[in-house]
């Protein structure tokens, strides 16, 4: 059976040979599939929010009450968990949301999904909570380690329940990291080992007779994961994007108890 | 034991964790589904609640997983 990791490997297209960093050390440039992935969802997601924009009326076509409909949805979610002060955020919850969006469904009709890196996913849970501790410091200052004193705990716990919430924090960046990067590769294996299992049921060593129901049902299986992966990818784009929120609104509105 | 099938049983081991992220989502979407059929018209303004929930709670089955994946191909 084909080893079902094998998708996650990253190819170097075009190579521009290497560079030496400073403190990094001697480092590939290339063009690589990852890259590619991205590439084609950045392209996706301006073309279709372009196109849908193209000629805007007051009466929306089906086209065009697709994006505002995309929009509306972050618009609310934005708006329902931040509040006001929301609004000057939007543009990171919407750019975050329709980018790892594009890049989970072009990995489900593509060969490659980018999300399915930890590098990536990675840099979208640093981004998230690095604009957090921007946010918070300089709208608060020094006030921000409030964020760890929940007001309302007698004193005698305060110490413990400081450390948690300090290392709730802490674990903050690393769980938006894994769930996408989790759930996106868990489910590519998922779907790999399946479309694995038909290939040896109808070229294998167990006999047509046995094989053939096998190739069937795991056949099945994979279609109806496929419907399932969809879902998860929608599922995904969208935790991120309220998980953004939630996080952010811990520091815009800061000790108002919301 | 080999080196190389005890890093093959502790990569299923580690799986064992997912076990109570299944668990745990069961729950949240049992909960759902009692609470949304008792009171209905409250239901919809639920639904981002319940996959935050359901996100938080298999954030931790899914960091078995890596730990997982982690053994097995380290």
């Amino acid at each position: 059976m084909a080893d079902p990791l094998h998708q996650f490997q990253i190819v170097p297209l075009v190579d521009f040979g290497t560079v030496t960093l400073p403190v990094i050390g001697e480092q590939q440039l290339a063009f690589t599939n990852s890259h590619l992935a991205m590439t084609v969802a950045f392209g996706v997601v301006v073309l279709f929010l372009q196109v849908v924009t193209a000629g805007a009326k007051v009466v929306p076509g089906r086209w065009q009450s697709a994006g505002e409909t995309m929009f509306g949805m972050i618009d609310g979610i934005v708006d329902s968990i931040i509040g006001h002060d929301g609004r000057k955020l939007f543009p990171f919850v919407f750019t975050v949301f329709t980018f790892i969006l594009a890049m989970n469904f072009i990995g489900l009709f593509l060969t490659f999904t980018a999300t399915s890196q930890i590098a990536v996913t990675a840099t979208f849970g640093v981004l998230t909570i690095l604009l957090v501790l921007a946010i918070g410091f300089a709208k608060h200052g020094l006030g921000f380690f409030k964020l760890f004193v929940p007001s309302g705990v007698p004193w005698p716990v305060l110490p413990f329940v400081i450390v948690i919430e300090f290392v709730s924090f802490l674990l903050r960046p690393v769980t938006l990291t894994l769930r996408l990067f989790g759930n996106m590769m868990g489910g590519h294996v998922a779907l790999k080992v399946f479309a694995g299992f038909v290939v040896v049921g109808v070229g294998g060593s167990v006999g047509l007779g046995l094989g053939i129901p096998i190739a069937l049902l795991s056949m099945g299986m994979t279609v109806g994961l496929t419907a399932l992966e969809f879902l998860v990818a929608f599922l995904q784009a969208f935790v991120f994007a309220v998980l953004t929120c939630i996080y952010l609104n811990d520091v815009v509105n800061l000790g108002h108890g919301h | 034991m080999e080196a190389e099938a005890a890093k093959l049983i502790g990569a299923g081991l580690a799986m064992t964790g997912m076990i109570g992220a299944g668990i745990g989502v069961g729950n949240i979407f049992g909960s759902f589904l009692t609470g949304a059929l008792r009171n209905p018209s409250a239901a919809g303004s639920q639904i981002g609640n319940l996959f935050v929930g359901a996100a938080l709670a298999e954030a931790l089955g899914i960091l078995s997983f890596v730990l997982g994946i982690l053994l097995y191909s380290a």
